[in-house]
């Protein structure tokens, strides 16, 4: 039997030699197709006696199998070179940008409003709504503010005819719920609300969140406890306090004009007080048993002291490029 | 209410200074608005006399003056035409500081000068002045300017509550500030003036429930052309009243020192008996201020045998007024009830310093105090004699008692007081109380007209003991968790959806130009407003293309090319019953698919790109109709359903408004309700199928104009067996389709619960499918 300890090193360099995937198969015959070399060599073990056989089966074994691992290491070889091939072509750059549609943004009165809810929520708040054109009893008359009273000029009203206007506060929106609702009540009322101002700092419309609570055991002392903390969640500082001074609302008594501290000074943000009374009478809760706080924000306030906007009349303005500030 | 802070002090003088003392009114309830000193600052400034005046050599424009500062005589070198011997003027010694000028020795000239002589500009008195301060010729010489004119003083705003009507004089502020501070009132001095007219002037009160009280009394012989004293014109001008004639000051004078009203008549105009008594039909009076007017019934007026003379509590009328040929004054000091003047100067339009204290509530305790203290400067400052006060009192109002329970009062603040001071702090107010059994019964005085109830008390106390101690205590409540109905969305979810598709939310007013509404709308009977702001938002929008529109071209102009926006918001409509709202939810596409960017290919906005964002508003559940809108493009407009019921529109701007509004390229629009939208269904689970679908694909050919959706409505209707679920993948017109006709190819999935479909199940189906096109809308196969 010829030595056949040259096909390794024969095979090697011809598998080397191949490119591609068909090269490599076609040398392969050379050795192990079918009129291979190895294979005729195995074919012609049948010639051989009992006796030498089997040494020179093992003798051929072992080079088919260093020709077979040959073959292996070259086939992946050259896939793997094929692979990079491919990934080196579908490289990109991917720092160039991406491919989107504009990207929406929401009002910075709404992002406000969405926040001051979720905190209300939080301590179990509803959220109350009401209409804008109001009757004249809800907007003044059932807030203890009869025709004539003097509290009437402090709101510059918006009348559509004798009986109604465009609500001046958020505050009607009270009367509605108690009407309907038993307490115990938890509810804030965001929404529109509308006086004859317009200047610098007046907007003919704006916006406002009434809160009120009605419970047999709320205080004063509460009312400042749910504005503070509401404000130091708000602006998520711990150091923000509130000032209660003593003011005047007809739906309210006491009634408070509430600041709060801000760079070492004192803001004014809203109004609130006890519910008065008289309220409670007109939407017969009985103001023995029950007591309530109620309050209003702005929320234009709220907006600009968060986002350091310096000017109200960017809010009804809609320069796109004052909102796309917002997300 | 504006006032000079040392006016007020001479009615309460705490030891406090001018911010502590501002700081204090603010803090309990009477907020200082503004506080402005009457002076800037400045310093060695002196009376000067003028006792030499000389042309200087060198200079046609100025003299060279000798000045007497009282302990030495200075060369000063003056430009002021009005400089002569005699003239007493301020005069800046050197190292004076004024605003914006230091003063030093100097030569002007040639010629040494050793200060200034001043103007009223100069020293930050006036914006404007022509010549030298000229001050009265017994001005000491040498006294410092600031004591001379009192210029250590501030002007004070005080922003003043409805309920505190007792605080619109100085005296009622005084007993605000003794309250807080402690510090003793003392009143203005003055002696009750003798009897030395005989004359009387007859009264008679009609109206007895409207003016409780009435005092008058005739002056003679005053001289109605005097002028008021310096101290009185600074007092009257540092609380913002300007000096008009003595008799005038002095009754604005004692208006601000004890808040009365005061009305002085000309004696000789007057006709006969004085009668206050309510207008009588279709009287009319001339008032002060040049107008006629019309006094409805329930005004009340003064009136003498001729008619109204004075609309009472508002204004005077002018045929009685004092003038300067006045001689005898009959002077009147009235108590009228807030009802009875509430609302009546309003609806004149006016607001006068009488009306707005009578409706508010005067004291009626001060009422002839007021008109003896009146009485006693007029004296003092015009002459003449005064007689006897003519005096009618009736029913005054009633101080009620009021209960105050300590234990309520702590529980509504929510603070403990001890009970000793709120005793304390009831006296402090004047408030006369007795206390048994942890009750108070509290009677408050004449000046109060806001103490009628509990809770009227608890404030007093609370505002006097302090609001800041109240401390900021959380509430405790029993925890419930709210509702959360899964199937109601919130405003939030719509925001989000469309934030998420590209748009930016915009808040536009309410109220719209009218044009708006008729025009872009059709709205011809909109909401109007019977007083607004601007022409251009003058009615109530029913829909809110308007806003979206305006700040689409706002925006252009800024030279924006593309625009998503939505705003969220309320329509406004008239209804038989009166108003209704809605909430509402629409949106704005303008220009370009997207933003310009690389490897994709520019597209402009179409119609189904916007109805990519009602299907998603809608949950995909809309059903779309082509229907006319007076702002959409006729064959591009569709009315959008939501289970049957119209909620809204989607469409392309009509080209006639594109060009009203200039806008280069097309505008898409949609608004929809908004509740309708935020109900959805809450997922119910349905079995998944154990077996694959089976998909074959129908190309068939229809008229052109024939709605797809009609077929996919057909084909549900049908509901074929086997079919679950029908598709439009592809749509052609063109070559090798006839005219008027096109192509529609539809993916069809077909699905057995049990097994898997065998072809010829499929097929069968398919026929079906192919059989109800043809019969309903006269389809054929594309081969």
């Amino acid at each position: 039997m010829a030595n056949l300890e040259h096909l390794i090193s024969e095979s090697l360099s011809d598998f080397n030699a191949c490119a591609d995937m068909p090269a490599l198969e076609n040398a392969k015959a050379k050795y192990l197709g079918k009129t291979g070399a190895l294979t005729e060599a195995l074919k012609g073990l049948g010639k051989l006696s009992n006796e030498e056989r089997p040494a020179a089966g093992a003798a051929i074994n072992v080079v088919k199998q260093a020709v077979e691992a040959a073959l292996n290491a070259r086939r992946e070889a050259i896939l793997n070179a094929e692979q990079a091939k491919q990934l080196a072509a579908e490289s990109l750059d991917v720092t160039l940008p991406a491919r989107a549609q504009s990207t929406g943004g929401l009002h910075p009165v709404t992002l406000t409003l969405q926040r001051i809810e979720q905190l209300f929520h939080s301590i179990g708040f509803d959220v109350a709504t009401g209409p804008e054109i109001e009757t004249d009893f809800y907007n003044f008359t059932a807030l203890n503010i009869p025709e004539n009273h003097p509290a009437r000029a402090m709101h510059d009203t918006f009348y559509v005819d004798e009986n109604n206007v465009l609500r001046t506060h958020t505050s009607p929106v009270q009367i509605h719920y108690m009407e309907n609702k038993e307490p115990p009540l938890k509810i804030i009322a965001p929404g529109r609300v509308y006086r004859v101002d317009s200047d610098a700092t007046h907007s003919p419309m704006f916006h406002q969140v009434e809160g009120l609570w009605v419970d047999e055991n709320i205080s004063f002392a509460n009312l400042k406890g749910v504005v503070q903390d509401f404000l130091q969640k708000f602006f998520e500082r711990d150091d923000l306090t509130v000032r209660f001074r003593p003011s005047f609302f007809p739906f309210t008594e006491p009634s408070a004009e509430m600041d709060m501290s801000w760079n070492g000074g004192w803001l004014e943000i809203g109004g609130c007080g006890m519910v008065h009374p008289e309220v409670f009478k007109h939407v017969n809760i009985d103001s023995e048993k029950y007591r309530g706080f109620a309050f209003g924000l702005g929320v234009e306030r709220l907006a600009m002291l968060r986002y350091g906007v310096n000017d109200l009349r960017h809010f009804f303005n809609n320069d796109l490029r004052f909102l796309s500030q917002f997300k | 209410m504006q006032f000079s802070e040392n006016w007020l002090r001479t009615f309460v003088n705490p030891a406090i200074t001018s911010a502590e003392l501002s700081h204090a009114l603010t803090m309990a309830g009477l907020e200082v608005e503004e506080m402005t000193p009457v002076a800037p600052a400045f310093s060695n400034i002196v009376i000067g006399e003028i006792i030499e005046v000389v042309k200087h050599p060198d200079a046609d424009r100025l003299q060279v003056c000798k000045v007497n500062i009282g302990k030495e005589i200075l060369q000063i070198v003056c430009g002021a035409s009005n400089a002569r011997v005699g003239l007493k003027a301020p005069c800046a010694l050197v190292g004076a500081e004024l605003p914006g000028i230091s003063i030093k020795a100097a030569k002007v000239r040639g010629v040494e000068s050793f200060g200034m002589m001043c103007s009223a500009k100069e020293l930050g008195l006036a914006a404007e002045a022509s010549g030298l301060l000229e001050l009265p010729n017994d001005a000491p010489a040498g006294q410092d300017i600031r004591d001379y004119l009192d210029l250590n003083d501030h002007a004070l705003t005080l922003k003043l509550t409805p309920n505190r009507a007792d605080c619109l004089s100085i005296l009622g502020i005084a007993r605000d500030v003794a309250a807080i501070t402690g510090a003793p009132i003392n009143l203005p001095a003055f002696d009750v003036v003798k009897i030395e007219s005989t004359k009387t002037q007859a009264v008679s009160v009609h109206a007895k429930e409207a003016c409780p009280a009435y005092y008058g009394r005739v002056i003679e012989s005053v001289n109605a052309q005097a002028k008021a004293p310096d101290w009185m014109v600074r007092s009257l001008e540092r609380s913002g009243i300007r000096s008009i004639s003595a008799i005038v000051d002095i009754s604005n004078y004692v208006l601000l020192e004890f808040g009365q009203p005061m009305h002085a008549f000309d004696l000789a105009q007057l006709n006969g008996e004085v009668n206050v008594r309510f207008a009588s039909k279709n009287e009319q009076i001339k008032l002060l201020n040049d107008t006629q007017v019309k006094l409805a019934s329930d005004d009340l007026v003064i009136a003498d045998n001729s008619g109204a003379i004075a609309f009472a509590g508002v204004m005077g009328g002018e045929p009685t007024s004092v003038t300067d040929a006045t001689s005898a004054i009959f002077l009147e000091s009235a108590f009228f009830t807030p009802d009875a003047i509430a609302g009546k100067a309003r609806r004149l339009g006016l607001s006068t310093d009488s009306s707005y204290r009578f409706e508010r509530g005067v004291d009626f305790g001060n009422t002839k105090l007021a008109l003896e203290r009146a009485t006693a400067l007029i004296l003092n400052i015009c002459g003449g004699q005064a007689g006897e006060i003519t005096e009618i009192v009736n029913q005054l109002p009633e101080r009620a008692s009021v209960k105050l329970r300590y234990s309520r009062l702590c529980s509504v603040l929510g603070i403990s007081i001890p009970k000793q001071t709120v005793g304390t702090l009831l006296t402090q107010l004047d408030f006369e109380f007795t206390e048994n059994d942890d009750i108070f019964v509290v009677k408050s005085p004449t000046y109060r007209f806001d103490i009628a109830r509990e809770e009227d008390l608890i404030e007093e106390i609370a505002r006097l003991h302090g609001y800041d101690k109240i401390s900021a205590i959380k509430p405790t409540a029993s925890l419930n968790m709210l509702d959360a109905p899964e199937a109601l969305l919130n405003n939030a979810w719509l925001h989000n959806t469309l934030q998420a598709q590209g748009y930016q939310e915009i808040i536009t007013y309410s109220f719209v130009d009218e044009s708006w509404e008729r025009d872009l709308l059709g709205n011809a009977n909109p909401i109007k407003l019977k007083n607004p702001i601007a022409s251009q938002m003058s009615v109530m929008r029913s829909g809110l293309w308007g806003g979206l529109l305006d700040t689409l071209t706002y925006n252009l102009n800024r030279k924006q090319e593309r625009a998503m926006l939505f705003e969220v918001g309320s329509s406004y409509h008239q209804t038989q019953q009166g108003f209704s709202e809605q909430a509402r939810v629409a949106g704005l596409f303008y220009g370009a698919f997207q933003p310009e960017q690389w490897g994709v290919a520019a597209k402009e906005v179409d119609f189904y790109d916007v109805k990519a964002t009602v299907d998603s508003l809608t949950h995909g559940e809309a059903e779309y109709r082509a229907e006319a809108h007076n702002a959409l493009h006729p064959g591009q407009s569709a009315r959008v359903y939501l289970n049957g019921n119209a909620i809204g529109w989607l469409g392309k701007l009509h080209p006639k408004w594109q060009q009203h509004y200039s806008l280069a390229k097309n505008t898409f629009l949609f608004e929809l309700e908004a509740s309708p939208l935020l109900q959805k269904s809450i997922a119910h689970y349905a079995e998944v199928p154990k077996t694959l679908a089976t998909r074959r694909d129908l190309a068939v050919i229809v008229d052109a104009d024939l709605p797809v959706q009609t077929i996919f409505d057909a084909i549900e209707k049908a509901n074929i067996p086997l079919v679950t679920q029908v598709q439009l993948f592809d749509i052609y017109q063109g070559k090798g389709i006839p005219e008027n006709k096109k192509s529609l190819a539809l993916s069809v999935l077909m699905q057995d619960t049990h097994k898997t479909l065998v072809d010829i199940e499929a097929e069968a189906a398919m026929a079906k499918l192919l059989q109800l096109l043809e019969n309903q809308f006269a389809a054929s196969l594309r081969s």
